[in-house]
């Protein structure tokens, strides 16, 4: 025991890092404290945009722009998983272990959290020769409120990084997954969604092999 | 002509509390700064000096737009008639509206062109740690893009400031802290004539 005790002070003086003597660290910081806090829709706009803007510098494509935002994004989604089931009572703490409790976990818990609601929509792929390909369906994306596209980049949906944040929680469970957002709101007036957006979950060969495997059994 | 009596600091919190803003989940926010940041660090390969002027740079982009919105939700239509207003404005009203805390305005220079904001807290900095690659601690501003956003926004209102920290819990010091100073009240200038 004394042993143990010893190594950790020893790992401790390796970090170079400084705290303050006050004790404001992360690790003094109780982790729900901005569980269910606030801030201005404003301020998250100005970040946004400054991160689409940044993004948009020096690329060849609009996929390549999408890249960058889905790149961004994709951490998060990593972290977010730990965080959200951390706060989840004892009973529903456990990783989500199949597809359809994945998806839903994304559909109800993280949106929930980030957006305040849950996802509109949660579809699978009708195409039969697509079984790996599931949709998570927003009607109006928060992210995308005050972004406008331009009418050159038609093609572009900011939500790209959204989908980096879905794509980060599947690899984080271990369902590695493709995630990439589509606009499919008609531009006509009068439409009730303009700006519907489909999120679309391509999950990696491995992941449907192992689910039709659990399947079986 | 009568002055208007200078507006007290309970009043400015008074007002910085009722702006009515749309809101959105403060860790959405707070991991949207986060990433911006991990990214200008790997993109400039941990040129930490290069990381905080760009961070500065896109504070003072937010600052030029944010300062419409700032008189719009903080229903004061009214010129500061001092430094010593401003700062308690944007210290009050300013970052109550956008970021839901109030740093406290303090150490003035005796010319009152000088003086610091302590931020008791800092949602940007929830959940941050700085590398420790010995380099991180000394250089990165983690919060710079606080010190655009103040050039930025009171730039639009003709005063041109310089704006920098000068300590950082995240760097292991007590208090963070920011450095405003006045560098002078731009004047109006009369568009060049077309001829």
């Amino acid at each position: 025991m004394s042993n143990l005790q010893a190594s950790r002070g020893g790992i401790k003086e390796q970090s170079g890092l400084r705290y303050p003597t006050n004790g404001k660290t992360i690790y003094h910081r109780p982790l729900n404290r901005t569980k269910t806090a606030e801030l201005s829709g404003a301020s998250f706009a100005y970040l946004f945009s400054e991160m689409v803007s940044y993004a948009s510098k020096k690329i060849e494509s609009i996929q390549d722009l999408e890249k960058r935002l889905n790149v961004q994004g994709h951490p998060i989604g990593l972290k977010l998983l730990d965080l959200l089931l951390y706060r989840e009572p004892a009973r529903s703490q456990t990783r989500p272990l199949n597809i359809i409790t994945l998806l839903h976990f994304i559909k109800i818990n993280v949106w929930q959290h980030l957006f305040g609601q849950a996802a509109d929509g949660l579809e699978k792929s009708s195409d039969p020769s697509k079984p790996d390909e599931y949709m998570i369906i927003d009607n109006e994306p928060l992210v995308n409120r005050y972004i406008s596209v331009p009418r050159d980049m038609s093609q572009l949906n900011c939500a790209a990084y959204v989908a980096g944040i879905i794509e980060g929680v599947c690899d984080g469970s271990a369902f590695p997954a493709r995630v990439t957002a589509h606009s499919v709101g008609k531009q006509e007036e009068g439409e009730l969604w303009p700006g519907r957006t489909v999120f679309l979950v391509k999950f990696a060969p491995e992941v449907m092999e192992r689910e039709s495997f659990l399947g079986k059994g | 002509m009568p002055r208007e009596p200078s507006m007290s600091a309970s009043k400015a919190a008074r007002v910085g509390e009722e702006g009515r803003v749309d809101k959105v989940n403060a860790e959405l926010v707070v991991l949207t700064y986060g990433t911006i940041v991990a990214q200008l660090c790997k993109d400039f390969d941990g040129d930490y000096v290069q990381v905080n002027k760009q961070l500065d740079k896109m504070g003072y982009n937010i600052g030029l737009r944010l300062i419409e919105d700032y008189l719009a939700k903080s229903n004061t239509m009214r010129r500061c008639s001092n430094f010593r207003e401003t700062a308690d404005s944007l210290a009050k009203i300013g970052f109550k509206i956008f970021l839901n805390i109030s740093p406290t305005v303090t150490n003035w220079t005796s010319d009152n062109k000088q003086f610091s904001l302590i931020f008791e807290e800092n949602p940007l900095a929830d959940f941050v740690e700085l590398p420790d690659d010995g380099r991180a601690q000394d250089e990165l501003w983690y919060s710079n893009i606080f010190c655009g956003v103040l050039r930025g926004a009171l730039e639009m209102v003709q005063m041109q400031v310089e704006a920098h920290f000068i300590s950082d819990v995240l760097r292991g010091n007590d208090t963070t802290e920011m450095r405003v100073s006045l560098i002078r009240y731009i004047d109006d200038e009369l568009p060049p004539e077309d001829d």
